[in-house]
């Protein structure tokens, strides 16, 4: 990669990396606890993570953010990891796909408009891609937008989605079609104050308290023509795939993170608890668990930040984040699991962290394409590749 | 305004530290440095006043071998606009008399209208600093303040301790510590880390501060004995028998806990 100017060096971003992990220690787990019960991130802990800089690490510094490079940002997430995930929700969207479309795909005026705002977190943005019966698979979208004297009206219903009731601006995917017949999904920016967008009550999920998730209705929403990320068609779909891919290295990291947790919270606790007169880190059963934790923990760091590496090279940018996802998702499922073991019934309440661990990771596997679609991602882009180079 | 923060390396207060027992210094290879919590507090008064004051300069100011550069550079990341670091061969040891005199002519070196500084170090735990720099530099001082005031003529501030709050104030140029009841400091921030390598930093010799410090002049402080921490005693095991309340009640009067 080239260095730039606007580029972090290594220098300065162990730094910030060992400042990082000093936040989360000091400020954000003994939050933990608050966050789950109250559901919700305290005020004073968002402030502080806007002050660090966290709502724009992965964002231009000509835009006010940091501008970490793809494995830098790999490196981040892995920190951030390793507490509560529902910390790295408040601010995933903006460093993830809205920052990242509009920053290197969005027109003058709509990188004006949003992106300083976007990186100091003063706007929280949110992306409505997800629909009842249009997961993964965008074709079968049924959101609409169709064209108005003065732009766009955008009708339809979004699931589940991130950040949706504390959200400024919905990075939205909807479905154009043209006097052809031919239609396709384009990406608007559409204001969460805009007449006709309603946000539904937050959901009520199995982990991940103090993420909030809801429906959102669009109902003959009127955007300008400026709404079109990148002023024409087909530029903000690719770019939000492109984008897509890069946030499932993110994903990896975080499951590698809650994955060293949960290894480091296993160690702490065997290392105290006893059966009879031994401490159980002494049983070799316990031993075997705990190896192969570590073994899932290590693995996953190494794919993660290889799969960064070839990401930001450009020499794989389809294949190496969905191994990654798949992989590390996976692998964080079962070293919870196993942490949970090693805790015996104490693993089974609340007091402990691994108990969240184990709800809080099940998402990992669901969001930003399934496990199913990963393998499907890998194994055609294979084939692909195979047809191709015959 | 011109405000000058002492800024003190010490041993990371939560890793071990050890003392080295030929010396009787501090063992600085052993354990990782870190800027004194007590200083980031003072830190955290200066750079929240100058963000307030336009026109205010905060300098982060310490004497320590050069390898604290990296610790004073912290300062600067949590937003002291500039970093003054007095390394000299024949401060290797300095006492505390020793260091509040260079500290003194650094300061005069420097100009001041403020100093702050921490009430006692976590490693040293002397507290005597801030009043010996003061003495020397014959301004008042105000010592361990939980809150400050400060405008362009003079600080004010509130000496808290248990039983009682004392208002104290004083004209400029002044000095102040603050004691650990004073307000958290920040982490410095992302944006703070990558611009503090662009801050200006000093590295000056004794000779350059303007003033004739001549360090082996005469005994400062004689060291008499160096003692290493004594091993931990095992404690008293009280018995669960039927004299274990009266054993447990005699051990807690023993020791004058009851």
């Amino acid at each position: 990669m080239n260095m730039s100017e606007n580029s972090v060096s290594q220098e300065d971003f162990v730094e910030i990396l060992g400042g990082l992990r000093q936040f989360i220690r000091e400020k954000v787990m003994p939050l933990e606890r608050e966050i789950a019960e109250g559901d919700a991130i305290p005020e004073s802990l968002r402030s502080q993570a806007k002050d660090l800089g966290l709502f724009g690490y992965a964002i231009g510094q000509e835009w006010g953010g940091i501008g970490l490079d793809p494995v830098q940002e790999a490196e981040l997430a892995i920190e951030l990891g390793y507490t509560s995930l529902a910390f790295r929700s408040m601010f995933g969207t903006n460093n993830g796909i809205a920052g990242q479309v509009i920053s290197g795909f969005g027109t003058d005026s709509q990188k004006e408009t949003w992106l300083e705002g976007i990186a100091s977190g003063d706007i929280v943005a949110s992306f409505a891609l997800t629909e009842t019966g249009a997961g993964s698979n965008p074709s079968s979208m049924r959101t609409k937008a169709v064209t108005t004297k003065s732009g766009w009206s955008i009708s339809g219903e979004k699931r589940y989605i991130t950040n949706a009731p504390s959200a400024d601006v919905f990075i939205t995917f909807a479905k154009v079609t043209d006097d052809a017949g031919k239609s396709a999904v384009e990406v608007f920016i559409v204001p969460s104050n805009s007449p006709g967008v309603t946000v539904g009550p937050h959901d009520k999920k199995m982990g991940q308290a103090g993420a909030w998730t809801a429906d959102v209705h669009f109902d003959e929403v009127a955007v300008t023509e400026d709404a079109l990320v990148g002023g024409k068609f087909g530029v903000g779909y690719r770019a939000a795939m492109t984008s897509l891919a890069k946030g499932r290295i993110t994903i990896a990291a975080l499951a590698v993170g809650q994955a060293q947790r949960a290894l480091d919270e296993s160690l702490s606790y065997a290392a105290i608890a006893k059966q009879g007169d031994d401490i159980i880190g002494n049983f070799q059963l316990v031993q075997a668990m705990l190896a192969d934790q570590q073994v899932g923990v290590s693995s996953g760091r190494s794919l993660v930040l290889d799969a960064a590496r070839n990401y930001a090279s450009g020499a794989d940018t389809r294949i190496g984040p969905s191994v990654a996802k798949l992989y590390c998702t996976e692998m964080v499922g079962r070293v919870a699991d196993l942490a949970v073991q090693i805790h015996g019934g104490a693993g089974y309440i609340r007091d402990y962290f691994v108990e969240q661990i184990y709800r809080d990771v099940r998402l990992l596997r669901l969001y930003e394409g399934t496990s199913e679609i990963q393998r499907l991602i890998i194994g055609s882009n294979l084939v692909k590749q195979e047809l191709a180079s015959n | 305004m011109k405000i000058v923060v002492l800024v003190k390396e010490v041993p990371d207060t939560w890793g071990e530290r050890l003392l080295d027992l030929e010396t009787g210094l501090a063992d600085r290879v052993s354990s990782e440095r870190v800027i004194d919590e007590i200083v980031e507090r003072g830190l955290e008064f200066a750079i929240s006043f100058a963000e307030k004051n336009d026109g205010t300069e905060v300098i982060a100011l310490s004497m320590a071998p050069e390898e604290a550069t990296g610790t004073l550079r912290k300062a600067l990341a949590m937003g002291a606009d500039r970093g003054v670091l007095i390394v000299d061969e024949a401060l290797h040891g300095a006492d505390i008399t020793l260091t509040a005199q260079v500290l003194a002519a650094a300061l005069e070196h420097i100009g001041f209208d403020l100093i702050v500084s921490g009430d006692q170090s976590t490693d040293g735990a002397g507290g005597v600093v801030p009043s010996a720099v003061a003495e020397l530099l014959d301004i008042p001082q105000l010592p361990r303040l939980a809150t400050v005031d400060l405008n362009e003529k003079e600080v004010t501030g509130a000496h808290v301790t248990d039983r009682i709050t004392l208002s104290l104030s004083a004209p400029l140029p002044a000095m102040i510590s603050v004691s650990e009841r004073f307000a958290e400091p920040r982490f410095p921030n992302f944006k703070g880390i990558m611009a503090a390598k662009k801050k200006p930093f000093e590295v000056l010799g004794i000779a350059e501060l303007g003033k004739n410090i001549s360090v082996l002049d005469r005994p400062r402080s004689i060291m008499t004995e160096i003692a290493g921490k004594p091993p931990r005693e095992s404690g008293v095991k009280v018995t669960a028998d039927e004299n274990s309340g009266r054993d447990l009640a005699e051990f807690l009067k023993k020791n004058q806990l009851i």
